[in-house]
């Protein structure tokens, strides 16, 4: 009995001392995690997340205030990566992905203010004082900051047409 | 099959009933032509072809319409004679019902062929004294693609070819699909012409020998190749067993040569290309005749027909003016382009037909055999059906459950859409539909990553540019600074030196 | 002119279907059984039918019960006919004259706890009708061994359709009058007494436990072994269920069983009684090779079935109970998610690790 209860005693004792050890040599200093997430997402400090730019949002979803699935722009893609990243498993059955839109000139409306093009994060608007601007399909990201910004409302988002190159096959319904 | 193949069950495919007869065995039929031709831009695998004639425009039969752009890609030539009406879209034959561009050309019914090009009047010409490169070149200004269904652009297969050094040419006359017959008219009415054809590419490779592989469901058209081919010791007739996919090309390949196409390798990396035979009779016509890729034979069968049989179609004949010149004998229950294993069903019959349309079936309901899905019972019929050696059962369940990493570990992408499975799954689960989503939504992620790498390009521009404005604002700021206090500094000076001079004219 | 309607979502290649559907399948499965069950209807008379028809209609009764808790629609379900097979297969293996209730639990259990909790058909992990079998065996070992020996439903002194319904309904009179062992055992029985098996089996009597008429105490699935193993030659003709899974798992029996017979014929039975005692046949045609709960691979089922034989006899010899193929079952079916993990098939193009062949 008393072996028993020693020999217990000292294991534990042992272990714990290894645990402590542990603990104090291959501690990690901060949170390198934020920075991975972070060089994930787009990089366009939209706030279409609601927090303030791309590492607000990182930061925001590894402290655990806000889902994987927040960057709208980044879509079931990039909620999947981050969620591999930090280990969770996560369910983008619930995750609407609309599908990737990004913003368009009606050009009848359009004054030539140029406010747009101060506000896009990726340079894709093309235009210059008093003439009719364009945004460049390929550059645009869908972020909508532009959208706020014009004072007639000819800038608008519209989902991108599917291609038969895009195109998916849809899942099959489930039995 | 050794006896170890046989304990473990490692046979591959299966045996569908094929249906090819007797549609296989009534004489080739010519269509009349309609009167408007509707020719997609994209009827190749790679970039759409480039229009290079205008609304009005006159055209004759064969004239180039589009041309190639880049290098994977492949001209289109005017089906008949007539005038472009539209170069605008036109629906693809293709299950999304999405369009493609394509050129639209009213026919003048004179069905006039355009001066063939390349071809001198010497009736002595012989195109085996051409190097081969400029065979190549003539198969790729023809416009000729494979004919087989993945209507990869012919000429730049050869010249891949031409790289890796190839000694031997597969010709695939397999054609394992139920239904379909298009490959067995052009083996037995052109057997001569599908022979040359292949001289021509053993030309154009280099490839010492042709292995002719043809199931042996079909001895008509093995007997008139042999007859053919007899005059070549290098042309090979090798009838192989019929099992589908026997016509896949890898399978053909290990049929014929008891090898294997490594998964991160091509035959062309053992010395190996194969072609369809409906190919190698294009290439015979581009070549001796200099006359492009303008139609091709399309079979017509499956229970709603009421004339099943092989016909001649001018590319871009809609299905619906097929259907008019032919006719139904009831209301199809689905209307599939390509064979039953893994064509496309269309989303209507106005879609024209392509380089790459083997055949046109009108499925009854009984033969389409419509039922529900229901839950997979793990019977593993469709593990001993693949043909790769997958487990569809739980690639689909991993699918299922958007677990697309995993379906790749158990090799998706080796997946190569037979639709074995799907055929002998009791459960009539869609697996070929699961593995279609899981691949376009994998690749839809590459792209997504694709494009969210460019966005980070583009910020770092963008914070690069407003940094380099900011600089040159300020730098112009100090410089007008500066400017100004050089003026107000000679300003003061000039004035200081006029004072001085006032003072010395004054002194003086 | 005719359009076709356009079809939304687009359906998939291929269009074209083998044919056979889940129904069929599972029809084609009661075929085979049919005949055996038919002679052991008539070898032990009405009992035996009331109770086939309780345990069926039990087990019917426990999928549309769990599929409305779920709030799915039973009907569909319930045709494809896997849940009328299970409880006809655990029907199969109880003591023919077991009291009603015997039954009704059993097939409960077999789709309430052995399938439906699991998510139904293609999910569960374990055999339904052997969990509820092993359940029964657990709960109620007494009702479970009271074997009874044969009496045609045309000999003297058969019960009729109603004196059948009382023995179901309210247990066989004077059951020890009746009872009768089934010869494994028997086999037992005599050996942990001490009598070795040369004196508690001589000839006459071993012979007549093995008649190939089957007209032994035993369950109906026992006692038509050779019916049983007809149609399940039968299915492997059909293509239903393939020759991996039986052969490996009767040689998995047979084998020892002859190592252990030649080696003390006093102490172990011989590899003939093995193979056509208790349920091995049945075992061997019929449940083990259940597809939801087997491998998916030749070479997996071949690995499972030796296992299934394996421990059938090694249950049977050293266990405690005279039969084991309820339990050996049961066991490999825990290793069947490892089998598949282990022996998948090659890839093409690839070596059997996944990785390209050389170029």
């Amino acid at each position: 009995m008393i072996a028993a209860v020693l020999s217990l005693t000292l294991l534990g004792i042992a272990l714990g001392l290894g645990l402590g050890v542990a603990a104090k040599k291959f501690a990690v200093e901060g949170n390198p995690l934020v920075d991975e997430l972070t060089a994930l997402m787009p990089g366009t400090n939209c706030g279409q997340c609601g927090f303030p730019g791309c590492s607000g949002a990182a930061t925001a979803v590894v402290e655990g205030r806000a889902a994987p699935t927040c960057c709208p722009p980044g879509g079931k893609a990039l909620a999947s990566e981050l969620a591999e990243k930090l280990g969770l498993s996560l369910d983008l059955s619930g995750m609407v992905d609309e599908g990737p839109k990004i913003a368009y000139v009606s050009e009848e409306i359009c004054i030539g203010c140029c406010r747009c093009i101060k506000v896009c994060p990726t340079d894709a608007i093309l235009g210059a004082a008093k003439q009719i601007h364009n945004v460049i399909r390929e550059a645009c990201t869908g972020c909508a900051a532009c959208i706020d910004r014009c004072p007639t409302e000819a800038m608008v988002m519209k989902p991108v047409p599917v291609t038969l190159q895009h195109w998916v096959w849809p899942k099959p319904a489930l039995v | 099959m050794g006896i170890l193949d046989r304990i473990f069950g490692n046979h591959w495919g299966i045996h569908p009933d094929d249906r090819k007869r007797p549609a296989a065995d009534l004489p080739l039929r010519r269509l009349p032509l309609p009167s408007h031709l509707y020719v997609p831009l994209q009827q190749h695998i790679g970039a759409p072809a480039r229009p290079i004639v205008l609304v009005g425009q006159k055209v004759l039969k064969g004239e180039l319409i589009a041309e190639a752009q880049g290098a994977t890609s492949a001209a289109i030539h005017a089906p008949s004679s007539g005038t472009i009406t539209a170069v605008g879209e036109i629906t693809a034959p293709h299950a999304s019902g999405l369009p493609v561009p394509g050129i639209t050309i009213e026919c003048d019914g004179e069905d006039r062929w355009i001066e063939a090009a390349d071809i001198p009047d010497d009736p002595a010409f012989d195109p085996f004294s051409l190097e081969p490169a400029e065979i190549s070149r003539r198969i790729g200004a023809a416009g000729v693609v494979g004919m087989g269904g993945a209507t990869f652009p012919s000429a730049l297969k050869l010249n891949i070819g031409k790289k890796t050094g190839i000694t031997t040419l597969i010709i695939n006359g397999g054609e394992c699909e139920p239904y379909l017959s298009c490959d067995d008219r052009v083996m037995r009415d052109f057997a001569a012409e599908a022979v040359d054809g292949i001289r021509l590419m053993l030309h154009a490779t280099g490839a010492k020998e042709a292995l002719v592989g043809i199931e042996d469901n079909k001895p008509e058209a093995i007997a008139t190749m042999q007859q053919a081919a007899a005059g070549f010791p290098e042309i090979r007739i090798c009838p192989v067993p019929a099992r589908y996919p026997m016509g896949s090309e890898k399978h053909l390949f290990s049929a014929l040569t008891g090898k294997e196409v490594p998964a991160d390798g091509r035959t062309t990396d053992l010395g190996v290309l194969v072609h369809n035979v409906g190919t190698a009779a294009a290439v015979h016509t581009a070549i001796r005749h200099g006359r492009p890729l303008v139609e091709r034979i399309v079979t017509l069968n499956g229970g709603a027909w009421r004339a099943p049989g092989n016909v001649v179609a001018p590319i871009g004949m809609l299905v619906s003016d097929i259907i008019a010149a032919t006719e139904f004998k009831e209301q199809p229950a689905r209307l599939i382009m390509g064979g039953p294993m893994m064509g496309t069903l269309l989303p209507s019959e106005f879609v024209p037909v392509v380089k790459g349309s083997s055949g046109l079936l009108a499925l009854t309901a009984e033969e389409a055999a419509d039922g529900e899905a229901q839950p997979c019972i793990r019977c593993s019929s469709c593990v001993r059906a693949c043909p790769v050696g997958l487990l569809p059962l739980e690639m689909s369940a991993r699918i299922r459950n958007e677990d697309y990493a995993g379906a790749v570990d158990l090799g998706l992408k080796d997946c190569i859409a037979c639709g074995c499975c799907a055929y002998v799954c009791p459960s009539r689960i869609p697996l070929v539909q699961y593995f279609g989503h899981a691949k376009g939504e994998l690749a839809a992620r590459d792209r997504a990553k694709l494009r969210n790498d460019a966005t980070k390009r583009l910020v770092a521009a963008r914070a690069e540019r407003l940094e380099r404005e900011a600089k040159e604002k300020a730098e112009a700021a100090a410089r007008r600074k500066a400017e100004r206090a050089k003026q107000k500094a000679a300003e003061a000076a000039a004035a200081a030196a006029s004072a001085d001079t006032s003072g010395a004219e004054t002194t003086a | 002119m005719n359009t076709l309607a356009t079809t939304s979502p687009p359906i998939a290649s291929p269009h074209a279907h083998g044919g056979a559907g889940v129904s069929v399948v599972m029809l084609k499965v009661m075929a085979a059984l049919a005949p055996a069950t038919l002679y052991g209807f008539w070898l032990y008379g009405w009992p035996a039918i009331h109770l086939w028809f309780i345990t069926v209609f039990a087990a019917l009764l426990g999928e549309a019960f769990s599929l409305r808790l779920a709030g799915r629609r039973a009907r569909p379900v319930l045709l494809d006919g896997s849940a009328l097979l299970t409880g006809w297969l655990l029907a199969l293996s109880l003591p023919p004259w077991a009291p009603w209730w015997l039954g009704a639990v059993g097939g409960l259990f077999a789709t309430i706890v052995g399938k439906q909790v699991f998510g139904g058909i293609g999910q569960n992990l374990f055999n339904p009708a052997m969990v509820a079998r092993v359940a029964l065996l657990i709960s109620f070992p007494v009702a479970m061994t009271a074997w009874v020996a044969p009496l045609p439903l045309t000999a003297a002194g058969a019960p009729g359709f109603l004196d059948g319904l009382m023995i179901t309904l309210t247990g066989v009179p004077n059951l020890d009058a009746i009872s009768s062992a089934s010869l494994l055992g028997h086999a037992k029985a005599e050996l942990s007494r001490g009598v070795d098996l040369l004196q508690s089996l001589s000839a006459d009597h071993l012979g007549q436990y093995l008649s190939f008429t089957g007209a032994r105490p035993g369950s109906m699935g026992e006692t038509a072994g050779l019916l049983i193993a007809a149609g399940g030659i039968a299915m492997i003709a059909m293509g239903i269920i393939s020759w991996h899974i039986p052969l490996a798992m009767l040689a998995g029996i047979a084998i020892p069983a002859a190592i252990g017979h030649a080696v003390d014929p006093a102490r172990y039975l011989d590899a003939t009684t093995h193979v056509l005692s208790g349920a091995a046949l049945l075992g061997a045609f019929f449940i083990a090779t259940d597809y939801v709960t087997s491998p998916n691979t030749r070479a997996g089922q071949l690995v499972f079935g030796l296992g299934c034989g394996f421990l059938t006899y090694v249950i049977r010899t050293w266990g405690g109970y005279p039969e084991g193929v309820a339990f050996a079952v049961l066991l490999m079916n825990t290793l069947t998610p490892a089998i598949d993990r282990l022996v998948k098939p090659r890839i093409y193009g690839r070596n059997r690790k996944g990785a390209s062949l050389p170029l």
